[in-house]
């Protein structure tokens, strides 16, 4: 008897306002989906259908002319001044930012100072990018610093104070995904604390720090505004960071206000060109990433 | 007030008497001829010794007042029911206590008379002399089987020519030699859960301690894996003093020559293991040996 009132209550169906409160819910999501992909697609497919007659050879050879009228030249410079302003940047905070997080993480643990460090980090990841351009406009642009005003290498700072608690964040995270028990065997072998972290924790966190990094140079190489008043705006490309520097998000910002139709076609061009830097770098993360979890798979 | 196995002086004898494991040298001769290291260290495994040891969690007092000796070339087991401060007592005897945050110990322990917490210690050296098996096994993932052996010896700066061969000889002492000979490069988290402690255990022997620590080192295991590393606890005690934490009172029964039961973070009573699962002393020891709580 009782078996029998259980079956039947496995086998009704659900009820109608159960089963269109799913369908309600699914249809809800897909929607949310949808509209969140729309902007998405519409941005690659304008700056696709806008810029891609601008890529020619040239286009990648050739620094802007600034002619009045006639050939306008490609964004060599642009393109060249973006890597060397943001790879700079890097090698500098890079490695400062994972060492905060290897402080935090290995030696601060729940002190005084690591709170505090753990909260400022936290802090100047909100801070909007323009206020560090600002920062080094004030302190390095207007001193003089270096014996120039505008400089790469100025530019390189700002991007690096908004590159810095980006890395320290990520980095921090992943050397907390490293399981203590790692750090109890090696500290058990008797090695020094500081072999413990460059031979045990430092590896089996080289993945999320290596993404890490990696986002952070993808979002420093997309800032415009704390460029525009540290590497400016230049023409020529130049290996020099101690002067002024062209970079790809300025050359937009500036061929987009020209009225050329030329230039406003090779501001998408440019655009593209960013894409696609970024989109290389993040599946470049991605490749990492997923290597050395296929790594520990096996 | 100082309660140490009734017989340590007798040791050997009663070894002999209760037959035990054969008792096989774990390192074949080509591994042990090349280095004197390991036959020395063969010959002087250390008295180890607890003196008046209290150990804190912040202000959890979780092991109280505790005496004890440990008879060189003796496996000890420390049995008690959970949260009695076994493990925390074993992990004060190679100072990895204090890595916990907020964890403190403070008495003596004494290895041949030196003072592990005495001034001017060295705990990295400590950690050398005393090594440590885990209760899950933790190899490093980084690493390949080879390079986790010879891991604490590179942390120890051995010199390069001899790490080939003292991974060779832990492997074999660790009776994992003959399952990983042909696959030294691969990963070691690629193991079987019972090869991956051993290769733990391979690991501690690498650096040939004095004292090997045993953190409940089978309970992650299966049966099979269990008995292959009993079997070599009764090899391993030729070479090293052995202290093992386990809540398996069959396995202390087993593998030790003298049981410690504890409770509460107190030690309860000390004495030859026959002796102490058949005719304790203490009240609280028969209620835990025949089941009746724990």
């Amino acid at each position: 008897m009782e078996s029998g009132s259980l079956s039947a209550d496995l086998l009704r169906p659900p009820s109608p306002r159960r089963r269109r409160t799913d369908k309600a819910m699914r249809a809800l999501m897909w929607t949310a989906t949808g509209i969140a992909l729309v902007p998405l697609v519409l941005v690659l497919y304008y700056t696709l259908q806008k810029g891609i007659g601008a890529l020619d050879a040239e286009f990648f050879t050739t620094d802007p002319t600034g002619n009045f009228l006639g050939a306008q030249g490609g964004v060599k410079s642009a393109i060249l001044g973006t890597i060397e302003i943001v790879g700079f940047a890097a090698v500098v905070a890079v490695p400062l930012g994972i060492g905060v997080a290897l402080y935090l993480t290995e030696y601060g643990g729940k002190g005084r100072l690591a709170q505090a460090v753990r909260f400022f980090v936290d802090v100047m990841t909100g801070v909007p990018s323009i206020v560090f351009g600002l920062f080094i406009y004030l302190v390095l642009v207007l001193a003089g610093t270096g014996g120039s005003t505008f400089a790469g290498w100025k530019g390189s700072a700002a991007l690096a104070l908004l590159m810095l608690p980006i890395v320290t964040r990520s980095s921090e995270v992943a050397l907390q995904l490293v399981p203590n028990s790692l750090r109890e065997a090696a500290l058990a072998l008797g090695a020094p604390r500081w072999k413990v972290v460059v031979r045990v924790v430092l590896p089996s966190a080289a993945s999320g720090i290596v993404t890490g990094a990696l986002l952070a140079v993808a979002r420093a190489a997309g800032e415009t505004a704390p460029l525009l008043f540290t590497a400016t705006i230049v023409k020529a490309t130049t290996f020099n960071l101690n002067q002024p520097m062209n970079s790809l998000p300025a050359q937009i910002f500036q061929d987009l206000k020209q009225p050329n139709d030329e230039l406003v076609e090779r501001a998408w061009g440019a655009a593209i060109t960013l894409i696609a830097m970024i989109l290389l770098l993040t599946l470049i993360a991605k490749v990492i990433q997923r290597r050395s979890r296929a790594k520990g798979a096996t | 007030m100082n309660p140490r196995p009734t017989d340590a002086t007798e040791r050997p004898v009663q070894k002999a008497a209760s037959g035990g494991p054969p008792p096989l040298l774990p390192l074949p001769t080509s591994a042990s001829t090349s280095t004197s290291a390991p036959r020395e260290s063969a010959g002087r495994t250390r008295q180890v010794e607890l003196r008046d040891l209290n150990a804190f969690y912040g202000s959890h007092h979780a092991v109280k007042d505790v005496n004890l000796s440990f008879a060189p070339r003796d496996v000890t087991a420390i049995i008690g029911p959970s949260g009695c401060g076994k493990s925390t007592m074993v992990r004060c005897i190679n100072r990895m206590h204090e890595e916990i945050d907020g964890a403190r110990a403070e008495g003596q322990v004494l290895v041949d008379g030196t003072d592990l917490y005495g001034a001017g210690v060295d705990v990295v050296a400590v950690r050398r002399a005393v090594g440590m098996v885990f209760q899950k096994p933790n190899p490093f993932p980084t690493m390949s089987i080879r390079d986790n052996v010879a891991a604490g010896l590179r942390f120890t700066g051995a010199p390069r020519g001899e790490i080939d061969e003292r991974v060779i000889g832990a492997l074999k002492g660790a009776s994992l030699w003959d399952e990983v000979k042909d696959r030294l490069d691969q990963p070691g988290a690629g193991l079987s859960g019972g090869q991956q402690q051993r290769l733990c255990i391979a690991r501690a022997l690498a650096v040939e301690p004095e004292v090997l620590l045993m953190d409940e080192p089978c309970s992650a295991l299966d049966p099979v894996a269990t008995l292959k590393i009993e079997e070599l606890i009764g090899e391993l005690k030729e070479r090293v003093t052995i202290v093992i934490v386990t809540h398996n009172m069959q396995q202390a029964a087993r593998v030790a020559d003298t049981t410690v039961f504890m409770l509460g973070g107190e030690l309860v009573e000390v004495g030859a293991t026959h002796k102490l699962f058949t005719t304790p002393e203490d009240e609280r020891t028969e209620q835990y040996v025949t089941g009746k709580f724990g």
